[in-house]
């Protein structure tokens, strides 16, 4: 791919400048933001837990006002942990495909022809196009996964913000998962990728990583260094003897 | 026999009370199978028990002032629902009671105070009437109202049926999707009042949920696509109403408790005798396999 870091100041087309988060009156969730990503390139967002990935995921969408400085980004779409999703839902493949056309239309019109034909497009781009009709929960992880990316591919938004794409996936649906995001990526999108994994994040073009505040923003191998990724984990970072460094095995409250 | 048989089926439609009595369950029965679905899926039913008990006040008070009824149960309604609103809102706050305790106490006061009302000396007699309902009893304007509350329905549940799937299905992406689900939450819930407030006066104030929650528990048994769920629903409340009307008819017993007790029936014995859609090899089985990586928390 070429060199992202040489066309990030002219062809820049989400850019976010001193940026500041909070919720409410809240004390701010995240600070000192400041990147730009050019079309067509994967940026691998780093962070723990309450890091600020969700956060600055909020305000690209303009769910969040910021508290200081600005965002200039296209539309973006969300592609949301499938987790969060309902199994027991009585739809198809297809009727969350269609979802993303609704942010497109007015409250007064219903998906027709045109949003099912789209809906069908993009099952078909991310390899379903033989789970069209087969109920949501019936599908596995990765093929759920599959049909968020196509929901926002329905969006038809240049930007793509994914949140922890590849948790709970085995080896070879987050292969098949990982290919797709290239592909969407050659395609001239821009994807942000929220991930717990260091080693996932070495395989994107850039890398930001957060902890409450930006820590750093460039291209994996020289972003990548020791202090960075300690000051982005914290003392929870572990060095293995083989001289690799692991982030924490992530410990989660859950929601019921 | 056969001609007895038919005597049985057709008997009860001879009568203009009991016509009267079928078209209005007809008419709830659409509007309660089909908006029941969202009820349930929103997890709403407790909601829906909780203001149709809580508005007896308004109903009893409106009957002692001689006010119509639904004045009496839109104010009732409103009361209760902000009542609701109040005690969630408190049992949140509290670290001593949770909120489904605030809820139910409020709404036990409320309902007492109902029953306290209709049991003084000056109230006119027809407790019965509002706590059970009166299906033979029902005019032509209460038709009328009926008819409307379908027609209002089937315009906000087909319009708003795509993004209403949408919020439901995962109410946090909802801002991504560019949807509102408190636009969302409100609409059913106004939706909620309005079919509650109609078809409280035909069913009762304690069998009005029976409608809106029963059969959709039956629909959902044998579909697996909400459209499709949102038919059968209402084709189980009606065809179920009026075979609760049949048994009332002929066993000689109270008209909304028959239709009230064969719904709930109904629901209960295809829960018991069906398995659950894709339960085999579908959700259930997943969701019970332990997660390699559960779902990390908003960040």
């Amino acid at each position: 791919m070429h060199d992202p870091g040489a066309v990030m100041e002219t062809e820049a087309i989400l850019r976010c400048s001193g940026l500041s988060l909070a919720y409410g009156t809240a004390p701010v969730a995240l600070s000192g933001v400041d990147f730009a990503a050019p079309a067509g390139v994967c940026v691998g967002v780093l962070g723990p837990n309450g890091g600020g990935k969700t956060t600055l995921f909020r305000a690209l969408i303009g769910e969040l006002e910021p508290v200081s400085g600005t965002v200039e980004s296209p539309r973006c779409a969300v592609v949301p942990q499938t987790e969060r999703s309902r199994l027991d839902y009585p739809v198809s493949a297809l009727d969350v495909a269609l979802m993303g056309a609704l942010s497109r239309l007015p409250w007064w019109r219903r998906p027709g022809r045109a949003e099912r034909e789209q809906a069908r497009e993009a099952l078909r781009r991310v390899g379903l196009e033989d789970r069209i009709e087969t109920t949501f929960g019936d599908l596995s992880g990765g093929q759920r996964q599959r049909v968020l990316v196509a929901r926002a591919l329905v969006q038809d938004a240049p930007v793509l913000l994914l949140d922890e794409p590849f948790s709970g996936l085995d080896t070879a649906s987050a292969e098949q998962l990982e290919a797709l995001l290239r592909a969407l990526a050659a395609e001239g999108r821009t994807l942000l990728i929220a991930t717990h994994d260091v080693d996932q994040a070495r395989a994107w073009d850039l890398v930001l990583c957060l902890n409450r505040r930006q820590i750093a923003f460039g291209p994996p191998s020289t972003t990548l260094t020791l202090p960075v990724l300690e000051a982005t984990y914290g003392a929870e970072l572990m060095t293995l003897p083989d001289g690799s460094v692991v982030a924490p095995p992530h410990h989660h409250h859950h929601k019921h | 026999m056969l001609s007895s048989i038919i005597n049985d089926i057709v008997d009860p439609w001879r009568e203009p009370l009991l016509r009267r009595a079928f078209a209005e369950i007809a008419l709830l029965g659409v509007a309660g199978g089909t908006l029941g679905c969202w009820v349930v899926f929103y997890r709403l039913s407790y909601s829906a028990e909780s203001l149709a008990h809580a508005l007896l006040p308004g109903l009893v008070g409106a009957a002692l002032l001689g006010l119509p009824l639904l004045l009496g149960g839109a104010v009732g309604i409103l009361f209760a629902a902000l009542a609701v609103a109040w005690a969630a809102r408190i049992g949140r706050a509290s670290s001593l009671i949770d909120r489904e305790t605030a809820v139910a106490v409020v709404v036990t006061t409320l309902f007492g105070l109902g029953v306290l009302l209709a049991l003084s000396a000056d109230s006119p007699p027809g407790l019965n009437g509002l706590l059970f309902g009166d299906v033979l009893g029902v005019s032509d304007s209460d038709l009328l109202l009926a008819g409307g509350l379908v027609l209002a329905l089937g315009v906000v549940l087909g319009l708003g049926h795509h993004r209403l799937l949408a919020v439901g299905l995962d109410r946090l992406s909802a801002p991504a999707l560019g949807l509102s689900a408190v636009r969302a939450d409100v609409l059913l819930l106004v939706a909620l009042a309005g079919t509650l407030l109609v078809a409280v006066q035909g069913l009762g104030n304690l069998l009005v949920v029976a409608v809106l929650v029963a059969p959709p528990i039956t629909a959902r048994r044998f579909t697996r696509r909400m459209a499709p769920m949102l038919i059968v629903s209402a084709a189980v409340a009606v065809l179920g109403g009026w075979a609760g009307l049949y048994l009332s008819y002929h066993a000689g017993i109270a008209a909304g408790a028959s239709v009230a007790g064969l719904l709930c029936l109904l629901a209960l014995l295809s829960v018991a005798l069906t398995r659950s859609p894709g339960s085999g090899r579908g959700a259930r089985s997943r969701a019970r396999r332990p997660r390699t990586s559960p779902a990390p928390r908003a960040g």
